[in-house]
């Protein structure tokens, strides 16, 4: 499997601008790779998908481009992951700052035990935002489609939604901090499919304003809301290209098995 | 046919292990039974000697009553001195116990890697197996001597080494009770709160230690509930001289220490004074449980939050 070179074509293929830019990147846990020489592009305002089977290194991939993986002990990161062109597993880089620009959005919704409202708010919060936070709340809950369902019970606990509305709350309030990047893992997985429609539409709406990059198991998913598609497989980079050349025409033989669900 | 056979009752074999089953579920429920009964008996022996205690002195004498002198006429059966005497250990004891227990287990549980971890938990419930009357030594030889130096005015016999050390020992109970509780907040609350760009002292204070609170303070009851029941080593340390003094310099006594003072002494069974053990061992039942039912209340609580 000769995954390194997957990445090249691509950068010519739009013209569009790369908010990451992932170089050889290797990801071991105590020793043990979990990912392998991954290299590949994060393309502005478009939505990239990162599938592949279980266990095969896309959320500890997708951990990385927010340094969520600083919190696993004995982690080593080798290679280059640059965001606006600056290498962001340097030492020097504060990663509670990296954070506030790129969001994210996690397989369970996990909103805080408070009201709705402080959800939103409490990003914002602490990293001293001046506006107005009524505003600020308000705008995020429409960009999260949950505002029509939520705007008379601000002072409810989140606790109190259903997981659907939860996970919207969850993206509301990953969205509140203006990030330039959204981070989602598999964050449909835990929905029923109803709720899951619901957050495709909105990952569509959303990235006319965001730069989004998504792990799903869901192949039907990646294929419907994704402009571009990362086939993972052990570790290891097997393609990436625009979703419809991975979905109707890939190069690699593992990946049209894959999308074809002949295994996986 | 041959499965009928065999779950026939009458069949010998079945016999034999059914009585032995409920043989052993017998036992099972007896052995429970010996400390529901004990409790029983205790809480009606309580009540039965209150009782007596009450026909003779007026409930109100009692708890709203100023001097303590149940044993030299002219007697006086006013409860506050000893009352206040266990709040001033317990007062001083959380107000060294909670902050140094909260920190401890904020450090534990977010800033301690799980080496130091499993060194510092076996100390801290090595602290909380030291019996207390050494605690109480720990106070008249080494505690009291030291504060002396910096109030030279303090008596042998005083609160504030009584309170100091009922605070040392209940502080591994809080450290490792506030431990638990944030501990069990889940990784991912703390994962979104890093994920909007928080520091880990913003995690901490803002999202874990406020998730926990019901478990944190439940601890905080817990301990203050022990304090409020320690004997050994505050009547060792604080002495027995009932007394109603706003400075922690002079030797007070609690109500767990006249307990002691009375089942010590040569007080004969079923005088007034016999009595007042019970009176007072009451008031100190009912603290105490009052305080452990809030404080399963607030643990519950906290359950059921991450439960679903």
């Amino acid at each position: 499997m000769t995954s390194e070179s997957k990445t090249t074509p691509i950068a010519n293929y739009h013209g569009s601008e790369s908010v990451l830019e992932l170089r050889d990147v290797s990801i071991c846990y105590s020793g043990n790779p979990a990912v392998q020489n991954v290299s590949l592009n994060i393309f502005k305002y478009n939505v990239t998908s990162i599938i592949g089977p279980s266990g095969c290194g896309k959320s500890t991939l997708l951990r990385s481009l927010n340094r969520m993986n600083d919190f696993i002990a004995d982690v080593t990161i080798e290679g280059s992951i640059k965001f606006d062109g600056v290498e962001l597993t340097g030492k020097e880089i504060d990663p509670v700052l990296l954070r506030r620009r790129v969001g994210m959005v996690f397989q369970k919704p996990n909103p805080f035990p408070k009201s709705i409202y402080k959800n939103i708010a409490w990003g914002p919060g602490i990293n001293g935002y001046e506006g107005s936070m009524d505003d600020l709340v308000e705008h995020s809950l429409v960009q999260a489609a949950l505002w029509d369902e939520v705007k008379d019970r601000l002072q409810d606990s989140a606790l109190s939604l259903s997981g659907g509305q939860q996970q919207r709350l969850c993206i509301a309030r990953a969205l509140a901090m203006a990030p330039d990047v959204l981070l989602m893992d598999e964050p449909c997985s835990a929905l029923d499919p109803i709720s899951t429609s619901r957050i495709e539409d909105l990952i569509f709406a959303l990235k006319s304003k965001y730069t989004i990059v998504i792990v799903t198991h869901n192949m039907q998913q990646a294929a419907r809301i994704s402009d571009y598609t990362a086939f993972m497989e052990s570790g290891k980079l097997v393609e990436f290209d625009i979703t419809n050349q991975i979905f109707t025409n890939p190069t690699e033989k593992r990946t049209e098995e894959y999308v074809t669900g002949r295994f996986g | 046919m041959k499965i009928a056979m065999t779950l026939n009752k009458s069949n010998g074999k079945n016999t034999r292990s059914t009585w032995l089953e409920k043989l052993i579920v017998g036992t099972l429920a007896g052995c429970t039974l010996i400390s529901v009964i004990t409790t029983v008996v205790i809480i009606l022996m309580l009540g039965k000697e209150s009782a007596v205690f009450f026909t003779q002195i007026p409930f109100l004498d009692f708890i709203l009553g100023t001097r303590w002198v149940p044993l030299l006429e002219p007697t006086s059966y006013g409860v506050l001195p000893l009352v206040w005497g266990t709040l001033l250990i317990t007062f001083g004891a959380s107000l060294i116990a909670i902050p140094i227990g909260l920190c401890s287990a904020i450090y534990l549980s977010e800033y301690a890697s799980s080496r130091m971890r499993s060194i510092v938990k076996p100390i801290l419930e090595l602290l909380a197996g030291i019996p207390t009357v050494v605690y109480g030594y720990f106070a008249l030889t080494f505690v009291t001597p030291l504060l002396k130096t910096i109030f030279p005015s303090i008596q042998v016999f005083n609160a504030l080494s009584g309170a100091i050390v009922v605070g040392i020992m209940i502080l591994p109970m809080i450290a490792t009770l506030s431990d638990n509780a944030l501990s069990a907040v889940p990784r991912s609350l703390r994962e979104g709160a890093y994920a909007l760009g928080a520091t880990s002292f913003e995690v901490t204070t803002k999202v874990v230690v406020p998730a926990a609170l019901s478990g944190v303070m439940s601890s905080f009851l817990l301990a203050i509930s022990r304090a409020i029941g320690e004997t050994m080593a505050v009547t060792l340390a604080a002495g027995a001289t009932p007394n109603m003094s706003l400075t922690f310099l002079e030797s007070i006594q609690t109500m767990t220490a006249f307990i002691v003072q009375i089942s010590l002494g040569d007080t004969p069974a079923g005088g007034i004074a016999y009595q007042t053990l019970f009176a007072v061992a009451s008031l100190l039942f009912l603290i105490t449980l009052v305080l452990n039912i809030i404080s399963q209340w607030l643990m519950n609580r906290y359950r059921e939050v991450y439960d679903e």
